[in-house]
């Protein structure tokens, strides 16, 4: 059991690239999670948002050159109204069908997004630019641990989101509607709330979250292709089930545990390596099965 | 009902269609070239597609008839490689084949090419198995059992590695392919059967490396060998040298792209890898012609992916020629003589198993250019 | 004894038919001329192949309302064992150039039936180990699980490098993929599937998609039959893998990821989820659009000026009428109804009454 032993500095390093990994599972997870729990949709598409995300800010940068705060401010609006569009166009009509066919018109979109932003971006990787602070080489050195500098930003952004979220549902109008649209959609709209603006409003939510994700993501592995939103998308749908599919503080905490999970078992396992996909999907078997309200998840009654 | 009268005209249709004749023009040439235009190797067969195209503008005839060109995306899929293939045959009735970038896909379209008897000139596919036990199947690039050779070769001679350690992505063939002929070279240069101290594993689409950084770092090796595409491996470098890893990342031809420095920016400096092609080693007059002319359309240096198209296409023009008459058995014979052909990318002779036994270059990257090292020849 | 006029007819139409393909195959000279052309042949069999894999993931999806995105995974086991089971020692000595084959399959050589038979018994198999954990999950549950079980046994087909070779792939597959095969077993697919689906097994089927607890209310041992359903399903898809292994004569790990599976859903979408023949339609319909569409994609040489063409639309294209379709026709082409020659002759009658007088 050779491959077992691991000296402590090396762990240690381990340990801090899976908490870099986990948080930024975590802040794709939130975004998520929140559309299914209010929705119970899984936004297939949520992936591939954040990869537009991340090319708004590439050419906003790369051909207009605009200051960082505006570039990603530019970038989380447009995806906010690509996913408002998305919403309208693919998935109000089915409101009233079955699961399945919601699900199959998510994933006819995400696959639309993908191969057009194949047409339009070209299939070949390209650079994602990255502000001064960040750029190559920037990390902090703790005892013999190396840390990038992006982890830093990365965890302390998630849980900035985490609370704005929890406050604008717990703790405004909107978000109680959102809740109560949630828990009843048809009482929700007996009680006089308009529906259709508040699924906009949680999709719009939802895409901003993942704006943000996408372009963390993206400063974190500055290798930008149409079809980098397809594992994240997987990943991080994985993360928010494990952690308690509709719950935010669940998603972080799946979000986490996913992330260490993969890079310790290629620490531990080094033979397996090629299997690191696979674990995550192994999670989500074994989460749906076992215990499929996740971490944190209520028990939810089937209704007849 | 409106559907149903839909139906049957679209039955109709599909059947009736297929047997319409493609246009083709009399006394031309027509040469097919089926390339992954979309898809994760896309990049590589644009590049390929250009020299192609460079070469038909340069020498659009041949034996006094028109060349035409005719292209089929075959979308990095092995399906649509050979359906690409079928349909240049049957329809454009073309007389050759180049392609394709990606040996999978070459094994595809080679089977449908096989069965119709038609020649097919790779480019730039490296697997040993894309030749063996095909007739009609000819490249103008060597191939990965010599390109691991010359990495392994490099990294003891000039680098004085006594150990490498292979971090490789799992799914695909060519890397699969190139890390273990890298092994097996160096483990028998070393003499020493633990010179590889470790073989690590990712997945295309991977994007986290540090994981299997930390480990191979922990194993002191002198050399790490990444083959990999140059997304994947510039990120990996980037993760590595952010992790304070300063071992000498060593790779293979998929390397060659100008990506590969703008997505690894200063931490690919000093990364080696081994190529078809360097502009700066432009070894005879053949190659200065295909530089000028590049440089003149493109506003750009060329690759080694172009250079290799353009290469397929001048072999391919070359063996009509020399035939006498564009007919596909008799190209396939003089294909099979080529010997001595001086092209772009240096001299190209087919050896007993229609592979060419030509040189590697060895490129670094050097203040974010390809810097020309040396040339090794076939040993 | 007189052979009645509808039986005669049919079986005029057969032979027809049999005469038909014998000539488009090869196998038959007439004036001369035999064979359609490789790549129409080619379309044709994939056709045929698209129609097997659309009619079996329809009759988990569409007939019994059981969401699975798990299809590429059995092509994916079928394919590699008929591969295995019907490539030649040498070709396989070949192949296996870097990691040595295990030792058992090395030798092991079958012929194209029993190879395609033992591919479907083996992916059944499998399924059945998917199955049974998977089946207790519901709809998109299901679907995401079943995606995760694809994905998973892909990888295992990719690593152990001993039986498959990981990704270096298998090829030299013999190339016994021609019209009979893949029309014969399209054909015996859709009779199978049309008479199980009239069974009891079927209206079973059909009771769990339209509610699952009425069913189980009526006695209906759901699991039972949702496992009997994914089953047969994967089985078919596995010997759908197996034909186009050896139509291809090469395969490898990475032809079996999702966007397969998404191709073979589209053309259940658009056929109708609980239409047999609408499946088969769709699927004759998308393989050849896909090969008729290059046209966008092609470059086009015009005496005046060349059309650049616009490579990665065909996908976008698909990828556009799955959403379309799903929106504004979810009934697909065929709804739930079938295409049989009753309906087809019954609406030509009531369209040109002639002779026999109206209806």
């Amino acid at each position: 059991m050779e491959a077992l032993r691991l000296p402590i500095a090396m762990f240690l390093q381990h340990l801090a690239n899976a908490i870099s990994l986990g948080s930024l599972y975590a802040l794709v997870a939130i975004g998520y999670t929140m559309v299914y729990g209010i929705l119970r949709l899984i936004n297939f598409a949520h992936g591939d948002l954040l990869m537009l995300a991340a090319y708004v800010v590439y050419y906003s940068q790369g051909m207009f050159h605009l200051p960082w705060p505006v570039s990603i401010s530019l970038s989380v609006v447009v995806t906010m109204c690509l996913g408002i569009v998305v919403e309208r166009a693919a998935y109000r009509p089915l409101r009233d069908s079955p699961r399945t066919t919601i699900l199959i018109s998510a994933i006819g979109v995400s696959f639309l997004v993908e191969n057009l932003g194949l047409v339009v971006f070209g299939g070949r990787p390209q650079s994602f630019p990255l502000p001064r602070f960040l750029d190559i080489g920037s990390a902090t050195q703790i005892g013999s641990v190396t840390v990038e500098n992006i982890t830093f930003a990365i965890p302390v952004v998630t849980l900035a989101l985490l609370y704005a979220l929890l406050y604008i549902v717990h703790k405004t109008k909107t978000g109680m509607a959102m809740r109560a649209v949630a828990r009843d959609v048809d009482t929700a709209r007996l009680m006089g709330i308009d529906v259709d603006r508040i699924i906009a409003t949680t999709f719009a939510l939802g895409s901003a979250l993942a704006a943000v994700g996408g372009i963390m993501w993206a400063m974190k592995f500055p290798q930008i292709n149409p079809l980098m939103g397809m594992m994240p998308g997987m990943k991080c749908f994985i993360a928010a089930v494990f952690g308690g599919i509709g719950n935010v503080s669940g998603a972080v905490a799946g979000g986490f545990i996913l992330g260490v999970a993969e890079i310790m078992i290629v620490a531990f396992l080094p033979a397996i390596s090629g299997y690191r996909d696979a674990f995550a999907f192994i999670i989500l078997i074994g989460t749906l099965l076992l215990r499929p309200t996740g971490l944190v998840g209520e028990k939810a009654a089937e209704k007849v | 009902m409106r559907s149903n009268k839909l139906i049957a005209i679209l039955v109709l249709l599909a059947v009736f269609v297929p047997l319409l004749p493609g246009c083709i023009g009399g006394g031309d040439v027509n040469i097919g070239v089926y390339e992954p235009m979309t898809g994760s190797s896309a990049a590589g067969g644009q590049m390929t597609y250009e020299g192609i195209q460079l070469a038909n503008e340069l020498f659009p005839e041949v034996l006094g008839k028109k060349v035409r060109l005719f292209l089929e995306d075959n979308k990095t899929d092995k399906s649509e490689a050979a359906n690409a293939v079928a349909r240049l045959i049957d329809q454009k009735k073309v007389v050759a084949i180049i392609g394709s970038y990606g040996s999978s896909l070459s094994i595809a379209g080679g089977n449908v090419a096989k069965t119709k008897q038609i020649p097919v000139v790779g480019c730039s596919p490296t697997n040993p198995l894309v030749t063996k036990g095909n007739d009609f199947y000819f490249r103008v690039c060597f191939i990965d059992p010599f390109q691991g050779r010359v990495m392994a070769k490099y990294a003891i001679d000039n680098l004085k590695a006594k150990t490498a350690a292979i971090i490789k992505n799992v799914q695909d063939d060519y890397a699969v392919g190139l890390a273990n002929y890298f092994k097996e070279a160096f483990i028998s240069l070393t003499k020493d059967p633990k010179a590889v101290l470790g073989e690590l594993e990712y997945n295309t689409g991977d994007q986290d490396f540090t994981a299997q950084l930390t480990k191979t770092a922990s194993l002191k090796p002198d050399v790490i060998f990444a083959p990999g595409n140059y997304g994947d491996s510039a990120l990996m470098i980037r993760q590595a040298r952010t992790l304070r890893i300063t071992v000498p990342f060593l790779g293979g031809d998929t390397w060659e792209a100008p990506e590969f420095m703008s997505i690894g920016k200063e931490a690919v400096e000093g990364a080696t890898f081994s190529t078809h092609y360097s502009v700066q080693a432009a070894p005879i007059d053949a190659s200065k012609k295909f530089v000028d002319a590049y440089k003149k359309k493109f506003n750009k240096d060329p690759n080694a992916f172009a250079a290799l198209g353009y290469d397929a296409y001048m072999v391919i023009l070359e063996a009509i020629r020399v035939a006498g008459k564009a007919e596909p058995l008799a190209i396939k014979d003089a294909l099979v003589k080529t010997k001595g052909f001086k092209g772009a990318t240096g001299t190209i002779t087919m050896d007993a198993n229609r592979d060419a036994n030509k040189s590697a270059v060895i490129l670094q990257v050097k203040g974010g250019k390809f810097q020309y090292l040396t040339t090794v020849e076939p040993f | 004894m007189r052979v009645p006029a509808e039986q005669r007819r049919r079986a005029l139409l057969l032979l027809g038919a049999v005469l038909i393909v014998a000539w488009a195959n090869g196998d038959l000279r007439f004036a001369g001329v035999s064979g359609w052309g490789s790549y129409t042949v080619r379309i044709i069999n994939l056709c045929a192949i698209n129609a097997v894999l659309a009619m079996s993931l329809n009759l988990l999806c569409g007939f019994t309302g059981q969401f699975s995105l798990g299809h590429a995974g059995f092509m994916a086991l079928g394919a590699y064992t008929t591969a295995l089971l019907t490539m030649e020692p040498a070709t396989k000595k070949m192949v296996f150039f870097m990691t040595p084959q295990w030792g058992p399959l090395q030798n092991l050589l079958l012929p194209f039936l029993p190879a395609l038979v033992l591919a479907g018994l083996v992916t059944g198999f499998f399924s059945l180990l998917v199955g049974v954990p998977a089946l207790r999950l519901r709809g998109d549950y299901l679907g995401i699980a079943t995606l995760g079980f694809a994905e998973i046994i892909r990888l295992i087909l990719q690593n152990v490098r001993r039986v498959t070779n990981g990704a270096l792939g298998l090829k030299g597959i013999p190339p016994v993929t021609n019209l009979w095969w893949t029309l014969g077993t399209a054909t015996f697919t859709y009779f199978a599937l049309r008479n199980l689906l009239a069974s009891s097994y079927g209206r079973a089927f059909k009771s769990i998609r339209e509610n699952e607890t009425a069913a189980q209310a009526m006695g209906i041992d759901l699991f039972k039959h949702k496992l009997i359903s994914f089953v047969v399903s994967s089985s078919l898809a596995g010997m759908g893998g197996g034909l186009l292994a050896a139509l291809l004569t090469t395969i490898d790990p990475v032809m079996f990821k999702f966007p397969l599976t998404f191709q073979v859903l589209l053309t259940v979408v658009l056929g109708g989820m609980g239409s047999l023949s609408g499946s088969v339609l769709a699927a004759a319909i998308v393989t050849y659009l896909m090969e008729f569409l290059r046209v966008v994609e092609e470059p086009h040489y015009l005496s005046f000026m060349t059309i650049r063409g616009i490579p990665g639309l065909r996908t976008v294209i698909f990828s556009l009428a799955l959403v379309v379709v799903v929106i504004w026709y979810p009934r697909g082409l065929m709804g739930d109804r079938e295409l049989t020659v009753a309906t087809v002759t019954g609406y030509l009658k009531k369209r040109w009454p002639g002779r026999r007088g109206a209806g």
